[in-house]
């Protein structure tokens, strides 16, 4: 019993998201779907164990999970008006046009599709696609976000209702839409992605288990996709960021800078697999995305053997690329900061103080944190203090407010 | 096949200035929009455009028995509700691409899917 149970538990963790996928297409209902995709993994407890664990256990219960939905909806005369939805995608013309215009067909990558469907909102979207394609459980998507279980329950479940009754297909998008629907998953898991590379909150900085799943993510995705440059771009920027990450924290927990990092300890293996990926979405034809060119910075970065060797100049060349594709103020403050290693402090604080005023910045940490730190390197102590002191209130992660506490009391020793 | 409802809202007072060449051009946008949806497979059910907000009667309160009548628009906003349509669509994709091509002066659309009853 223990060896068909072992068997059950570690098809469930490896091929659930799949299964469940799956059974979606088949049952056109995501509620139905999770149900019958349970009573699957239910009935191998028994079957396995009398029959023996199958060759394709994923296989096996997708079959078994498919075969109750059909089962089930042929019996239940109050599930009758969804039969349609069962028959309809074989039958109108209009499916099979929609078919063509597909460019892959993959239920898991469906199922992406819709979770970060453009008429959810995007919290919605990263709530959906964590639970229903990376399986993860809602208390620890919950706890990624510091949202309460219920909260994130209801969110989980008001985007369900909504995927239903709006009817939001499980189709892949149509050819001239997948470029913008393409991106909307991108940013679902480069969000995730970032909310564990440097947690919001609490003492540790990087919450691994996140960081980890959005790299699965991103990898799924590319074997999905294969060959687009901003998937294998945004694969690349993870892999390359999160090779950094035990170099971020010293042995006391505190934060280190990306010029006081100890490079030996980057993740080599990472590092390797990213800047091949880098290149490679570079280089392919037409005008490089966001992800790409995030790779690239992120890239010349891994490239440099020590701090001082950074080729600053191209990763100011490279931030006016990505501005260009991606007009944002915080992408603008990004080149400051490289501005400033490229060329001085003087000039960068030009550049910031020109975004000062934006108020979509007037709450980013990273805005005064940033110009604080030009100040005191231009000497101008007090105010740099002033600006330490607006960065400490905005701050919510226990490390950096550790830094950043450190800076303020040098620049008023100064 | 899933019927929605549009939402037309936009700026009434760009409206109410609107020239009878104004009207024109803008029914003629409709009926090409009505070609367009049947030409994708949609189906337009019904649609009207609304008399200004200025005309409205709001009555609530039915369930005390005793129901208040009051002049004006359920709820007060700068983009009011100026025109309908009732729509059937394959699917919310499809449904959204008809928002797009529909001729809005200003404003927008709001796309709210209507309850299926007939299961059940």
């Amino acid at each position: 019993m223990t060896a068909t149970s072992d068997a059950v538990a570690d098809a469930y963790r490896r091929e659930w998201a799949s299964v469940l996928a799956a059974t979606v297409r088949a049952a056109g209902d995501i509620d139905l779907a999770e149900e019958w995709v349970q009573e699957a993994f239910t009935k191998a407890l028994v079957d396995w164990d009398a029959n023996g664990v199958p060759d394709r256990p994923g296989a096996w219960l997708t079959t078994t999970a498919k075969r109750k939905a059909l089962d089930q909806l042929r019996r239940a005369s109050t599930l009758r008006r969804k039969l349609p939805l069962l028959v309809e995608p074989k039958t109108s013309a209009d499916s099979a046009e929609r078919e063509e215009t597909s460019v892959i067909a993959d239920d898991r990558l469906r199922l992406m599709f819709t979770c970060c469907h453009p008429a959810l909102a995007t919290e919605t979207q990263v709530a959906l696609t964590l639970r229903l394609v990376c399986g993860l459980p809602t208390g620890d998507i919950a706890s990624a976000f510091l949202v309460s279980d219920s909260t994130m329950a209801a969110r989980i479940t008001r985007g369900k209702k909504k995927i239903q009754s709006a009817r939001i297909p499980f189709t892949m998008p149509r050819a001239d839409d997948l470029r913008e629907r393409l991106d909307a998953v991108l940013t679902v898991i480069h969000l995730f992605f970032t909310a564990g590379h440097t947690a919001s909150s609490g003492d540790t900085l990087v919450n691994r288990e996140v960081t980890v799943r959005s790299i699965e993510l991103g990898r799924l995705l590319s074997s999905l996709v294969p060959g687009d440059p901003e998937v294998d771009g945004l694969l690349a920027l993870m892999l390359l960021t999160d090779a950094r990450r035990d170099a971020r924290i010293d042995s006391a927990g505190d934060l280190v800078l990306l010029d006081q990092q100890d490079r030996s300890t980057w993740d080599s293996a990472q590092l390797i697999e990213g800047v091949s990926l880098a290149a490679a979405s570079l280089q392919r034809p037409g005008p490089p995305g966001r992800f790409a060119l995030q790779a690239a910075i992120a890239r010349v970065h891994a490239a440099a053997q020590t701090a001082a060797a950074t080729d600053w100049h191209e990763i100011v060349y490279l931030y006016d690329e990505l501005l260009v594709v991606w007009p944002s103020p915080v992408v603008a403050l990004n080149r400051a900061v490289a501005v400033s290693r490229a060329v001085g402090p003087e000039e960068a604080l030009a550049a910031v103080e020109l975004l000062s005023d934006n108020p979509l910045l007037a709450k980013y940490l990273y805005l005064w944190s940033t110009r604080a730190d030009l100040l005191r390197q231009l000497g101008r102590y007090e105010e740099a203090a002033q600006d330490y002191r607006q960065a400490l209130t905005l701050v919510e992660n226990g490390a950096e407010r550790q830094f950043l506490q450190g800076r303020l009391t040098m620049v008023r020793r100064s | 096949m899933a019927k929605y409802l549009y939402l037309i809202h936009g700026d009434e007072a760009a409206m109410a200035t609107a020239t009878p060449e104004d009207w024109q051009l803008m029914m003629k946008a409709h009926g090409e929009f009505a070609e367009q949806v049947a030409s994708r497979g949609g189906q337009i059910l019904g649609g009207e455009a609304l008399a200004p907000t200025a005309t409205a009667t709001s009555v609530r309160g039915q369930t005390s028995g005793q129901s208040v009548v009051t002049d004006g628009p359920f709820a007060e906003a700068k983009e009011a509700l100026g025109g309908f349509y009732l729509i059937e669509a394959k699917d919310l994709d499809q449904a959204i691409e008809f928002a797009k091509i529909l001729p809005v002066a200003t404003g927008g659309v709001e796309v709210r899917p209507v309850v299926d009853t007939s299961g059940g």
